[in-house]
């Protein structure tokens, strides 16, 4: 049983992201603690170059295999399980993204590893692994200690700075040979969809008024996009709102929209979901309008208003105009 | 094709959670519950395939607070059957304990499609679709938000971040966590949900299994820091607004 800190690489396209780079520097605290070593797991097929941007890790454990090409849930899963199988490390960070969410738990199942999933913070305390998650929709933290030698934690995106998990330096590669029969799936990987562009690039936006379902209906959306007039900025929302069709994709914000950050983000009847959080929390300033005190968009919010948006925003919008 | 929904009820995020007094739960006594928001992109993703496909769509969900409305409520939108576990897994039962009850029950039934949520509100081990599919050994996909049958297997896209997807071909049977139904989930009038509870019957099953290895415990609940950096703004609309501006323009965004 070793000391040492697992992170599954996360890649898409040929290139890591970020959130490999968060788990790795947090790695590095961690294994300062247990006494063992840094290890990225990096799965895919003709991308050993990748290898070279992952300096954080002392040593990468790289899987080349046709099957791995493009992720694919079965495939990657069975060729993590392997090399846990193999390896049986102390901790392995998983990120708790669309990927990560087929293997944390495939693997927590595969190999009998407890799992704790939507975690902020991981810890070792006493020579036990701590994780608290981030639950019921950024309302409450729970922390759990997980038992046993060897445990998986997936990590949410943006819980930890990316900064501290991008050094240069050439940690040595080990090749990892591929488990029996990793081609023979019943997932298979078809092609990427790319997303069609809109009328607004929201990341290039200097302003931007966001709108959740706080708002209720379709008809009262032209009253916040009178405030981004006002304000010179554009209209953005949570998700809820495009699963709605009542905007286009291209103005989600979040996990599974885009990354803004910009100059003011002013949110209208946004709960503040982790998932919405992980979008917009790098913003200069941050205004949200909620009636509900302890909805979580607060705990990001440089300013918040506990009022009815149905009475706050016309009476913004009006002063702006006048 | 014959789909099986599992359900949850999920405390409602809207009213106020209270911790318990050792402060490892939730205080459970005046919760209210509503369905997991995602398991009702499920349901509503189950029925479209049903009315397109044909083909049957069975819920099913542990009892608990609610759990025969919920029931009702989804027979009421086009379900053909409503089954409930009885076994005694009180609410905040960790994920894999129920995942490998369901996996015990389901083992039993005839499917193609498992269509779950892709997560919920209280999924502190996992979330349950990918460990339901291990405990089965079916292929699973989550982020699930687009789904076409296609020679006896099924077309999927999953979502990246950023509006990419992949699309996939998945065997069947197979577990689906879905984000979101193709259309926003249906409704189903009150006076229909009454009829239903009249003339439905929930089929109730036993779980054989609810041994399942979690290895992890809760240690401690605690709500973030409330408002942790945001100044709150109080007064009027009108003197709301007139903050808000006087903010703006000390931060230069707004002269
Ligand atoms: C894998 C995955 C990816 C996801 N990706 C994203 C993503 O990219 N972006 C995203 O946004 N979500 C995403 N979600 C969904 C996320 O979990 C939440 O469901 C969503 O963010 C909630 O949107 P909301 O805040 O608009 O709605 P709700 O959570 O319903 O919040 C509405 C808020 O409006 C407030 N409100 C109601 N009436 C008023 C009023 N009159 N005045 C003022 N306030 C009022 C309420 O108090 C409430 O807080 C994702 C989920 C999953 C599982």
């Amino acid at each position: 049983m070793s000391q040492d800190v697992f992170v599954v690489a996360e890649h898409l396209q040929g290139k890591i992201d970020d959130v490999t780079y968060e788990l790795l520097g947090k790695a590095r605290e961690l294994a300062g603690q247990s006494g063992g070593h840094v290890v990225a797991v990096l799965m895919g097929s003709g991308i050993q170059d990748q290898a070279g941007s992952l300096g954080a890790a002392d040593k990468v454990l790289y899987m080349e295999h046709a099957a791995l090409e493009n992720f694919n849930p079965e495939s990657y899963a069975k060729a993590l399980s392997h090399i846990l199988e193999q390896n049986k490390p102390r901790l392995t960070l998983i990120p708790n993204t669309s990927m990560g969410m087929d293997l944390a738990a495939a693997v927590s199942v595969k190999n009998n590893l407890p799992l704790v999933a939507y975690a902020t913070d991981v810890q070792f305390d006493n020579g036990q692994v701590v994780a608290t998650s981030q639950l019921y929709g950024g309302k409450i933290n729970v922390e759990s200690v997980l038992e046993g030698d060897s445990s998986v934690v997936s990590v949410l995106a943006g819980s930890f700075p990316a900064d501290a998990g991008k050094q240069d330096g050439s940690p040595a590669v080990e090749t990892v040979a591929a488990p029996d029969g990793l081609d023979q799936t019943r997932v298979r990987f078809k092609n990427l969809i790319q997303p069609e562009g809109g009328d607004v690039d929201i990341t290039q936006q200097d302003i931007l008024v966001s709108v959740g379902r706080g708002i209720q209906s379709e008809d009262n959306l032209p009253m916040v996009e009178e405030l981004a007039e006002a304000l010179g900025g554009a209209l953005a929302s949570s998700r809820p709102i495009v699963d709605n069709k009542w905007l286009p994709k291209t103005r989600q914000v979040g996990k599974s929209g885009l990354k803004v950050k910009p100059k003011l983000y002013f949110a209208v009847g946004i709960s503040g979901a982790p998932e919405h959080i992980e979008g917009m929390k790098d913003s200069e300033l941050i205004i949200a309008i909620n009636t509900d005190p302890e909805a979580p968009i607060f705990e990001v919010a440089h300013y918040g208003v506990t009022e009815d948006l149905f009475d706050v925003v016309p009476a913004l919008t009006e002063k702006l105009k006048s | 094709m014959n789909i099986i929904v599992p359900v949850k009820q999920v405390p409602d995020l809207v009213e106020e959670l209270e911790i318990n007094e050792d402060g490892t739960d939730l205080d459970r006594d005046y919760l209210s519950y509503k369905l997991n928001e995602f398991d009702e992109h499920a349901l509503e993703e189950a029925l479209l395939l049903k009315e397109e496909h044909g083909g049957t769509v069975t819920v099913i969900a542990f009892e608990g607070e609610d759990t025969d409305k919920a029931l009702y409520t989804a027979i009421a939108k086009g379900a053909d059957r409503a089954v409930k576990i009885t076994n005694d897994l009180p609410p905040g039962t960790p994920n894999h304990v129920l995942a490998k009850a369901l996996a015990s029950v389901l083992s039993g039934m005839e499917y193609d499609l498992i269509l779950t949520g892709v997560q919920a509100a209280d999924d502190r081990d996992g979330q349950l679709g990918v460990l339901l599919a291990n405990y089965l050994d079916v292929p699973h996909v989550s982020v699930v938000s687009g789904v076409a049958p296609n020679n006896g297997a099924v077309t999927v896209q999953k979502e990246y971040a950023g509006g990419v997807m992949a699309e996939f071909e998945v065997d069947l049977p197979a577990v689906l966590g879905v984000q979101a139904a193709r259309q926003t989930p249906r409704y189903a009038p009150v006076s229909r949900v009454r009829q239903v509870m009249r003339q439905a019957e929930i089929e109730e099953v036993e779980a054989s299994d609810t041994e399942a290895e979690v290895g992890s415990s809760i240690r401690r609940m605690f709500k973030p820091e409330k408002g942790a950096g945001a100044q709150m703004l109080e007064g009027s609309p009108e003197e709301i607004a007139e903050q808000i501006i006087k903010i703006l323009q000390e931060k230069g965004i707004k002269k």
